[in-house]
């Protein structure tokens, strides 16, 4: 029984990088096995309950840090499970960012020009909507409402989202349940899958060691499927490619788990962590105000009332998304439904005693439907490293599911806390005027900054001092290993990241597919959408032969 | 942990109880009940099952509740001994203290820098998820029975099948002018 397993490719983490890795590789005739260490749900265990052991806390994580607390996807599926589905590009000045080095930190070959053709082509392949007003949520509307009456403009967010079968539940963390939010389990990883890959669901990769002959082990444990605490055996894959997309939590973890066996990691792995500059205000509203003020009317008698309905974001405010402003000045204010559980014990209640426990913020609780959250993206500095791994995973596991203590640390610099205090103060002058609500920021002292978007935390770039991979997503000093999550993105985009997390995948795919070229795999690039559809490969064609370059 | 006494046990739950009524309080279930501050309308996080929820393994806080309310118990003697407040040796010493005096020792606990903040926030997490999501049973269920978190912040009732589906959700109109540089994909050029 001591026969090894061998595939080609291995992929760490079924989310959009490990997703769009492993569907193109398996595509283009690879063997590919993916190791994804949450469960594996379909659609009908979806399940629209609190109740702890729900689908809910089966398939979403929170890792609690020193400063800095991280929302994520554990399922196959990823972050695109349990994520609200917003898919805007990222502005054009993101890619011009300096932040924390005072120098380009995007590589020289990646701005939003060259980046839009593999935007398209995750745009053919998830299918995305722009969204009209018919579609925009009580919540998103009124939010659209209060910028008009501040001046502001107001945009339906793009979303991965079938509007014709949502029925506007709100439950999109435990996810959608009507299959209307357009997850990677019905595009990439359908496909992946009948191109002959394999996902292993439960398998929490730990380490990679190498092979000797070039290749690479990669060591896992068996997850016990109810309680995350426990495990169920190990194993071991070797493979001659690896991909890791464990999420920016996660893959900067495994990396310096493996540093003893691999040799050293660049020091950007684990190095310049963004919470995507992410931070959330509560606003309550006065209903009388929003029906007199604002002229808005549900047509039952409510002005609003309407926390509880709707699909996640579907209103964002962008006048600051403008490369004219200085950097650290520039930021989205998005309408956001946050569930309870985790939704209502950072908000503060308003006034000089503001406090997150107590009787006034019950009396802030009775007024929960009257809710409107705004969620801020601002540009911070890359702030968060992470300290030594602990035994295994990416955090000490608390409770059965969901919930556990992390090694991020993340001190917010002068810059992140002026964009913060800037855009605080911004939500703040909307939704006052006249009135309107009461707003307060969630506080930062009972678990830090928290962040839906972790990203950075392996970056792309130029500058080896500075990035962990190179333009071309490979580990710098590791051949053969590539990121492709949110890790790899230099740093906050100001929107929703997922759309430029899976552009950057698909653009980092050409690269491994020559790596798995090189080690003996046959192997070709040049897949289709999964649908079959051909207009994105042929938009990125001339990008190609530049990202096989030997 | 050595072998406990019912004493022990009831002196345990009557301390988190305490502390959970700090997070969210309710009124008093009873004349003589002295857990619950009774500083609040309405049934607060003890009526909305704290201690039902910490008693599950499921949260990862069970094992040490014990713990939890040792040390408590401690701090809270201590503050009493700071502030010239003379316990109540009927109960045990956080239940003794007035409610404002219990908020402001979980205040203390919870402030960054002190040395235990992070096992206070996660007790008080679960507190305040057993009021604000009834985490310790099926949400349907706990609208039904009429649960004191879910029922005042006004969560509307699923259909037949468990599952929420909202028949009007938006006002149907535009409400705003959309950015000048918005492209025909809903993003900025």
């Amino acid at each position: 029984m001591n026969s090894v397993e061998r595939t080609d490719v291995l992929v760490i983490g079924s989310g959009f990088g490990g997703a769009i890795a492993a569907y193109h590789l398996a595509a283009g005739g690879a063997k590919v096995v993916v190791l994804e260490r949450g469960p594996w749900l379909s659609s009908g265990e979806y399940e629209h309950d609190f109740k702890l052991g729900s689908s809910y806390t089966r398939i979403f994580d929170f890792v609690v840090g020193d400063g800095m607390s991280v929302l994520g996807g554990n399922c196959v599926g990823g972050g695109s499970v349990v994520y609200f589905a917003a898919m805007p590009r990222a502005p054009r000045f993101v890619f011009e960012r300096r932040g924390s080095i005072a120098r380009r930190m995007w590589p020289a070959a990646i701005d939003r020009d060259t980046l839009d053709p593999w935007y398209d082509r995750v745009e053919e392949s998830i299918p995305i909507t722009r969204q009209g007003w018919d579609d925009v949520s009580y919540a998103g509307g009124l939010w659209a409402a209060a910028c008009r009456h501040a001046g502001r403009t107001a945009n339906p967010v793009p979303a991965a989202v079938d509007t014709s079968t949502c029925v506007n539940c709100n439950w999109m963390m435990a996810g959608c349940r009507f299959d209307a939010k357009q997850s990677l389990l019905l595009n990439y990883l359908p496909a992946a899958l009948a191109h002959g890959a394999q996902i292993r669901p439960l398998h929490e990769v730990q380490r990679i060691s190498k092979t000797g002959d070039g290749g690479y082990r990669v060591h896992y444990l068996h997850v016990n499927d109810e309680d995350y605490r426990l495990t169920e055996g190990s194993g071991t894959i070797d493979a001659k490619v690896i991909v890791i997309a464990a999420g920016a939590a996660a893959t900067p973890v495994i990396l310096q788990r493996s540093e003893p066996d691999l040799g050293p990691m660049p020091y950007g792995v684990g190095r310049y962590f963004s919470g995507n500059g992410e931070r959330l205000n509560t606003a309550v509203l006065n209903e009388d105000k929003v029906r007199d003020v604002l002229g808005l009317d549900r047509g039952d008698g409510l002005a609003y009332a309407a926390n509880q309905i709707g699909k996640g974001p579907t209103v964002a405010n962008w006048d600051r998304l403008d490369g004219s402003l200085p950097e650290y000045t520039r930021y989205s204010l998005e309408q956001l439904y946050f569930p309870p559980g985790l939704g209502t014990i950072l908000a503060l209640t308003d006034g000089p005693d503001a406090s997150w426990f107590g009787p006034r913020k019950k009396e802030m609780l009775k007024r929960w439907q009257s809710w409107l959250i705004i969620f801020q993206m601002i540009e911070d500095d890359n702030e968060g490293v992470f300290g030594p791994p602990p035994e295994r995973g990416n955090a000490d596991r608390l409770s059965q599911q969901m919930l556990g203590v992390g090694r991020l640390s993340y001190k917010p610099t002068a810059n992140t806390q002026a964009a913060w205090a800037m855009a605080d103060a911004d939500c703040k002058d909307i939704l006052e005027r006249d009135g309107l609500a009461t707003v307060t920021p969630w506080t930062n002292d009972l678990v830090g900054a928290y962040t839906v978007h972790p990203l950075a935390s392996c970056r792309i770039g130029d500058d080896p001092h500075t990035s962990a991979l190179d333009d071309r997503h490979e580990v710098r000093g590791h051949p053969g290993i590539f990121v492709t999550d949110g890790s790899a993105v230099p740093g906050a985009l100001t929107v929703n990241p997922a759309m430029t997390i899976s552009a950057l995948a698909e653009r980092a795919v050409p690269g491994i597919v020559r790596a798995a070229q090189e080690r003996g795999v046959e192997v070709t690039y040049g897949a289709p959408a999964p649908d079959g559809s051909t207009s994105g490969r042929r938009g990125t064609a001339h990008l190609v032969p530049s990202l096989m370059r030997k | 942990m050595g072998p406990q006494t019912p004493d022990d046990h009831e002196h345990r739950t009557a301390t988190l109880e305490a502390f959970a009524d700090t997070i969210i309080p309710g009124e008093k279930r009873s004349a003589g009940d002295r857990a619950v501050a009774g500083v609040g309308q309405g049934g607060g996080a003890v009526q909305a099952g704290a201690i039902e929820l910490l008693e599950w393994d499921a949260t990862g806080l069970t094992g040490g509740l014990g713990d939890f309310a040792r040390a408590l118990d401690g701090h809270a003697t201590a503050y009493a001994a700071e502030h010239g407040i003379v316990l109540d040796g009927d109960v045990p010493a956080f239940v003794s203290l007035s409610y404002d005096d219990r908020a402001a020792l979980v205040r203390w606990l919870t402030a960054p820098g002190h040395p235990e903040k992070a096992l206070w926030v996660s007790l008080a997490l679960f507190c305040n998820m057993a009021y604000d999501s009834a985490a310790h049973m099926s949400t349907a269920d706990a609208l039904a029975a009429g649960h004191p978190g879910l029922t005042a912040m006004g969560l509307s009732l699923p259909d037949a099948d468990g599952l929420w589906r909202f028949r009007a959700w938006s006002y149907g109109r535009p409400l705003a002018d959309i950015h000048p540089d918005t492209l025909p994909n809903g993003s900025l050029a």
